[in-house]
């Protein structure tokens, strides 16, 4: 086994475990050299952009889960400094303070980290989150990424067996028309061959 | 794949790209189109009137719209702006002027909370009415809003007359009034 191949064992294994959900499929379990050449790749890409995308939209507690109390720096790192735009965990402002001030606030009164969110979004708008909302026109920013990098494994999968091949038949149409031999090269040669005989 | 949907593939996803960033540059710059038609003596009218904005107080929703008639001094402030609190009582002064001529100013607070514009309101008295732009679309897709405080002298048609980016002037208080007591 390849050290990429261990590698990517050892990605796919991590996202099998942070998603039970989605566990490998056999042929990974148990790679074979055929399978390894096209399939793998493409399909490794693909279960992990699956597993990326479904950690990025499922929901971050199951319902019915203990609403746990939050913080002020848990919640900083979520969310932006609305005029600033950057993480107002970084952000240095008169506005950034307020921001600040209305989540300890929140904080203080025992909201959890889902309700700081959403008073944020009703007193800021929904470009106070720091993350992309997982519906309409923003899912875009999570399923373009996915997508793209989907297409090119499988545009590197499809067209790098092509150049090499194709880049082998040049080789052997450039050595098949090499230049004639000298005629004393001719006649070193021709020697040799009928010493060998 | 055949051969010749490469490069028409590569670019498609290179027009793509740069068609993403040209609506990024583009939805990132505010407009200055108003601040140039008045510069020029015009009267541009005042951009997305009857769009809808929450009343401060939590009472339902008006517009600009709702003040036709009136001449109007529209002011984007927010609570954690230094010059709003300074420009504030001047605002308040011209306030009581305004009312008994048909005119008011109409605050409407720009990426601020409602509990802080709240406590702003009280502690300066303000009594003109005042809308609320919780996410800044409406100060900055319609007025080009990026530095508070902003305010727009808007006649009784609907037309923008003067505009201070920054701190009021006495010279736009003046103008506000003026354009008041003349129409």
């Amino acid at each position: 086994m390849s050290r990429a191949r261990r590698a990517l064992g050892a990605v796919l294994a991590g996202v099998r475990t942070a998603n039970p959900a989605f566990p490998a499929p056999p042929a990974l379990a148990t790679p074979t050299l055929a399978a390894a050449t096209l399939a793998t790749p493409v399909l490794a890409a693909a279960v992990l952009a699956t597993a990326l995308f479904a950690t990025a939209v499922a929901p971050t507690a199951p319902a019915g889960a203990a609403v746990a109390r939050t913080s002020l720096p848990a919640i900083e790192s979520q969310v932006m400094c609305v005029t600033c735009k950057i993480p107002l965990i970084v952000a240095e402002s008169a506005q950034a303070d307020r921001e600040r001030a209305y989540i300890q606030g929140l904080v203080e009164q025992g909201d959890s980290e889902a309700q700081v969110k959403r008073a944020l979004v009703e007193q800021y708008g929904p470009r106070v989150l720091a993350l992309p909302a997982t519906h309409g026109f923003e899912l875009a920013a999570y399923l373009v990424p996915i997508v793209v990098a989907a297409l090119a494994v499988a545009m590197l999968a499809l067209l790098l067996p092509r150049w090499r091949r194709r880049a082998r038949a040049q080789a052997l149409v450039a050595g098949g028309a090499a230049a004639p031999l000298s005629p004393a090269d001719a006649a070193r040669l021709e020697a040799d061959r009928a010493r060998f005989d | 794949m055949k051969r010749s949907l490469v490069p028409i593939v590569a670019s498609l996803a290179g027009a793509a790209v740069v068609a993403l960033l040209i609506f990024g540059v583009t939805h990132s710059a505010v407009s200055r189109t108003l601040d140039e038609a008045v510069q020029q003596g015009r009267r541009p009218p005042a951009p997305q009137a009857t769009t809808l904005l929450p009343l401060l107080d939590g009472n339902g929703h008006s517009s600009l719209a709702a003040y036709r008639g009136k001449v109007v001094v529209l002011n984007f402030w927010a609570s954690w702006c230094p010059p709003c609190r300074a420009e504030a009582p001047q605002l308040q002064r011209l306030q009581r002027q305004l009312q008994p001529l048909n005119a008011t100013v109409l605050g409407v607070t720009y990426l601020d909370n409602a509990p802080d514009s709240l406590k702003f309101v009280r502690q300066y008295g303000l009594t003109y009415p005042n809308l609320r732009d919780a996410d800044g679309e409406y100060g900055r897709a319609a007025y080009g809003t990026d530095q508070l405080p902003e305010s727009f002298v808007i006649d009784r048609r609907g037309d923008i007359a003067k505009i201070s980016r920054g701190e009021v002037t006495p010279e736009f208080l003046q103008l506000a009034l003026k354009l008041a007591r003349s129409s």
